[in-house]
């Protein structure tokens, strides 16, 4: 792709880290190297899963958080502190619940010193432009949830800003009132009639991004960087039907599923791997509809989209599960498709006392955590250990709250799968009842 | 030396009275919540009871007591007990009370499918469902009932004075003495009592309780307790925990008959009886009335009534201003330090703490102070009345400001909002409600401190400010329970008509305006 112009960037973003201080008093890098810049006229998606980073670097794009090396430039002036031309629209509405619908879309105007007479002009034409009217004197809580978030569009666009900025603005909406909403922000963008000149929105819906983006970056995670950028060159409206829609979607997946060395399948490696939290019912759920689709279509490989469509999955949702399957080997996964491996049709088969032993058997061999502790609580005479020896044992490479994490991650799998107990309250974990599986076995 | 066995015997005081209050709190709010004949009287009584100014009735009970056991400290062993007891058992009974009232409905529903007896019913879903709560409130009044036990511990009746061993006559004597090394020792002893006391029970107490809460998604980290940990993991304790089991198994032996369904009973209601109950309700709320309208002049003449009222206005006027003026110091402080979530995780357990310690051991160092300096009485005894509540406005608000969402604090930057606009729009009505919360307490103990410290005394100095607190703590030097019963009558009612009329209101108006969803 060609280098644009200069003077057709709103805003850019070279080489932007943002590393946390574990309590410990480590570095925890979350987003590594971001190299980013919106462009007049255009629609802008951030794609990720959920701990991407793409949230933290909106925030830094609009001055809210400030990056720990890199430089953020809007309109060729370094960003330092909120910008006046950068307005947000946040996930949670971010209302004021004790000011008005007209009180909280005055409120930026009133933080800029504007006279009472030219606010209430103003929010009244901005309130009408979102299709609000009638609404001006109810307080937020009288409100649905569609027309809480058309609150937080006129705010924004009362201030004549520059850039739309969209944190998952859409995503804590019902899937109508989000097509809603989205079908009139494109029409107001496609009708000019706002001072926009860029739309940012970050988002982690692929089909939300396709339907709305002029232009895709796709972001990697731990830590968070950039994974693909990919342009949409579909006229508006766009229809999700559409073979060229579906081709994108599909491209999309594969894209997010894809690792650095695609050769082999997922592992995980070292006692200290950030494993997915995915859930025993979600897991055999996903591996019972993955057998199905094999059975009725007769392909081995199901399209993970399709999938995503049927079990109405976000990508959020799917994507630790699918993750948690290849690196048990019970699926794996390739260009966006998934087939079960032998272990998981086995699975899909079986009985409970087989799916746990088979389970048990997978998690030993493919999850150096649990095949740890394990043998941890063999050795050990009375066959007990505190929970926090393999807390301190994550916690050398990983934050506080994601050993946490994963520990419980593990010990959840392991408790289905009667390998080790755990006692909640005394925070120990033990082989009371270890139940079928024979540490020998395996 | 004797310091120890002391202790001892007020930590079993303690004890004492919170194992009564458990035992009032869970009669009284299960026959409230189950009987809805019991509901409507015991409710309003207990609204009227949590008014009533502890230390002015305190004089009273010892009276009392000290009769049921002539010749003994008993009596006035008794009346310490009953003092503590009072100022835990009522906040505890209502929330136990709420508690039993707000059952899930799917919860109960489940109980009734599976036709558990009322006791199965009470033990397995209700009470654990109200721990929480219960337990919260439970140490909130104990830490409030420090400030009951000193001041109860050395109380004037009738022109002598009842000591009962403990710090509160330990500094009495050391008042009459004028020694301040003696007071600093006795706050350095009270200062250890309450760490321990919060270490070895307020802690694990509600870590334990934790396991109770009924949103399973919360977003705030569990709390924890070290000495709780201990406990759980020691073998001694799970096996001395087959004890509560087995009791509990012979239990339902002697239970097994199913509760009756909720909603039918209600539905089965007599005309006739409900009739009758409310004529004789109100019968006896005319009765009481009257009977006071008829008392009162007689005993003391309306001119009497109308300077106690005066008084009672004075008071008023002080604990008004004092809260105006702690609020002022506190809101902001409390909303910066709020807004640091590293320091107010610290400053918050400082404030509770702070709370919790019985301000009328600081007195002595006030009056010093005053009569050094030969400063107006009336102005400045006022700040020790808000000395120990004070803190209530600040662990609240810094609480209020800690919970205020995070992109509604993001939404505020973007929009541009500095200064006092942020202040006006975001930050004083983000807090509010929880700052009206601890005014009310601030307020309501503002009150009770004030019969300790409008009449305050170093060595044979006094200083008497003018106030309601004044004349009740006077009248009970005085041996004189008549004006005792008027004094404390008078305030109640002060107290009362203004929980009705500002802070119910206000914090009615900060839930349905102000609330944050």
């Amino acid at each position: 792709m060609n280098a644009p112009t200069q003077t057709s960037e709103i805003l850019r973003l070279r080489n932007v880290q943002k590393t946390f201080k574990t309590p410990d008093g480590e570095d925890l890098k979350i987003i590594d190297g971001v190299d980013l810049s919106l462009r007049e006229g255009e629609i802008l998606v951030m794609l990720g899963r959920s701990g991407s980073g793409k949230s933290t670097l909106l925030r830094i794009m609009s001055g809210l958080v400030e990056q720990s090396a890199g430089e953020v430039s809007y309109r060729g002036e370094p960003v330092r502190g909120p910008v006046p031309g950068l307005s947000m629209v946040f996930q949670s509405f971010a209302l004021f619940p004790w000011l008005t619908v007209l009180e909280n879309v005055e409120l930026g105007l009133e933080a800029r010193g504007v006279s009472k007479a030219e606010r209430r002009r103003r929010a009244l034409a901005a309130i009408d432009l979102i299709g609000l009217d009638g609404f001006e004197s109810a307080y937020p809580r009288e409100l649905s949830g569609g027309m809480r978030q058309r609150v937080g569009f006129a705010r924004a666009l009362v201030v004549d800003p520059d850039v739309l900025f969209m944190d998952e603005a859409f995503s804590a909406l019902d899937v109508l009132t989000a097509e809603n909403l989205r079908t009139d922000l494109l029409d107001l963008w496609a009708e000019g009639s706002t001072s926009l000149r860029g739309i940012l929105l970050v988002s982690h819906n692929i089909e939300e991004a396709v339907l709305m983006a002029d232009r895709i970056v796709i972001f990697a995670s731990n830590p968070g960087r950039v994974a693909a950028e990919i342009p949409v060159r579909l006229p508006q409206p766009r229809n999700r039907q559409a073979p060229e829609f579906r081709r994108l979607v599909e491209q999309i997946y594969a894209i997010m599923t894809r690792r650095q060395d695609a050769q082999t399948g997922r592992r995980a490696e070292g006692v200290a791997y950030r494993m997915p939290s995915a859930s025993i019912n979600r897991l055999a759920g996903l591996i019972e509809a993955i057998d199905m689709e094999t059975k009725d279509g007769g392909d081995r490989y199901v399209s993970l989209p399709e999938l995503a469509d049927d079990m109405q999955l976000s990508v959020d949702d799917l994507f630790p599960l699918v993750e948690a399957l290849e690196i048990l080997d019970l699926a794996a996964v390739r260009e966006g498709l998934i087939a079960l491996s032998y272990a998981g049709l086995r699975y899909a088969d079986g009985d409970t006392q087989t799916r746990k032993q088979i389970f048990a058997r997978q998690l030993l061999k493919h999850v150096p955590l649990a095949a740890h502790i394990r043998s941890v609580l063999d050795e050990r005479p009375n066959h007990r250990a505190p929970a926090g020896r393999f807390l301190n044992e994550l916690e050398d490479s990983l934050s506080e709250s994601e050993s946490d994490r994963v520990l419980e991650s593990v010990i959840n799998w392991a408790r289905y799968a009667e390998i080790f107990a755990y006692d909640d309250d005394a925070e120990v974990l033990s082989l009371e009842d270890p139940g079928v599986v024979e540490a020998g076995t395996v | 030396m004797a310091q120890l066995p002391t202790l001892s015997v007020r930590l079993l005081r303690m004890a004492a009275a919170l194992v009564l209050s458990l035992l009032f709190t869970l009669l009284y709010a299960t026959l409230a919540a189950k009987n809805r004949y019991a509901e409507r009287i015991l409710i309003p009584m207990l609204d009227v009871l949590q008014s009533v100014p502890i230390l002015g009735y305190l004089s009273i009970t010892v009276a009392g007591f000290v009769a049921l056991f002539p010749g003994s400290l008993w009596g006035v062993q008794m009346a310490v007990i009953f003092a503590v007891f009072t100022s835990q058992a009522w906040n505890m009974t209502f929330s136990l009370y709420q508690s039993l009232k707000t059952v899930p409905r799917d919860l109960s529903e489940a109980a009734a499918t599976y036709q558990l007896p009322a006791w199965q019913r009470f033990w397995r879903l209700e009470l654990p469902f109200a721990m929480p709560g219960l337990v919260w409130n439970a140490m909130m009044s104990v830490s409030g009932g420090w400030f009951f036990v000193v001041a109860a511990e050395a109380i004037t009746v009738g022109g002598h004075q009842v000591m009962v061993p403990g710090v509160g006559s330990y500094i009495a004597l050391a008042i009459q003495e004028r020694n301040l090394g003696a007071i600093g020792w006795a706050i350095l002893t009270m200062l250890l009592v309450i760490l321990l006391y919060d270490a070895l029970l307020f802690r694990p107490v509600i870590a334990w309780a934790d396991k109770f809460k009924f949103d399973t998604a919360s977003a705030e980290p569990a709390p924890e307790s070290r000495v709780l940990d201990f406990l759980q993991r020691t073998r001694l304790l799970r096996r001395a925990a087959v004890v509560p089991s087995l009791l509990w198994q012979l239990s339902l032996r002697f239970s097994t008959r199913p509760a009756p369904p909720q909603g039918k009973a209600e539905g089965n209601l007599n005309r006739g009886l409900e009739l009758a109950f409310n004529l004789l309700l109100g019968l006896l709320v005319a009765a009481v009335i009257g009977a006071v309208w008829f008392i009162v002049p007689r005993d003391f003449g309306w001119t009497e009534v109308g300077h106690v009222v005066l008084l009672g206005l004075a008071t008023a006027a002080r604990v008004f201003v004092l809260v105006i003026l702690a609020s002022l110091v506190w809101v902001p402080v409390g909303i910066w330090i709020g807004l640091r979530p590293k320091l107010a995780r610290r400053v918050q357990p400082l404030a509770q703490f702070l709370a919790a310690f019985p301000a009328n051991l600081l007195f002595p160092l006030v009056v010093v102070f005053i009569v050094h300096f030969h400063l107006n009485v009336n102005v400045w005894t006022s700040p020790l009345m808000i000395l120990g509540s004070q803190w209530y406005i600040l662990f609240n608000v810094i609480g209020g400001a800690a919970a205020l969402p995070g992109e509604l604090k993001e939404a505020s930057r973007n929009l541009g909002l500095r200064g006092w606009l942020r202040f006006r729009r975001l930050l004083l009505p983000g807090v509010f409600q929880s700052y009206v919360t601890g005014a009310l307490t601030a307020s309501g103990g503002a009150w009770n401190a004030s019969i300790v410290a409008e009449v305050v005394s170093w060595g044979s100095h006094t200083l008497v400010a003018t106030g309601l607190g004044a004349y009740i703590a006077q009248a009970t030097a005085a041996g004189d329970m008549h004006k005792v019963a008027l004094g404390t009558g008078v305030m109640a009612l002060f107290v009362i008509a203004l929980n009705r009329f500002v802070w119910h209101r206000l914090y009615r108006f900060a839930e349905t305006h102000w609330r944050l969803d």
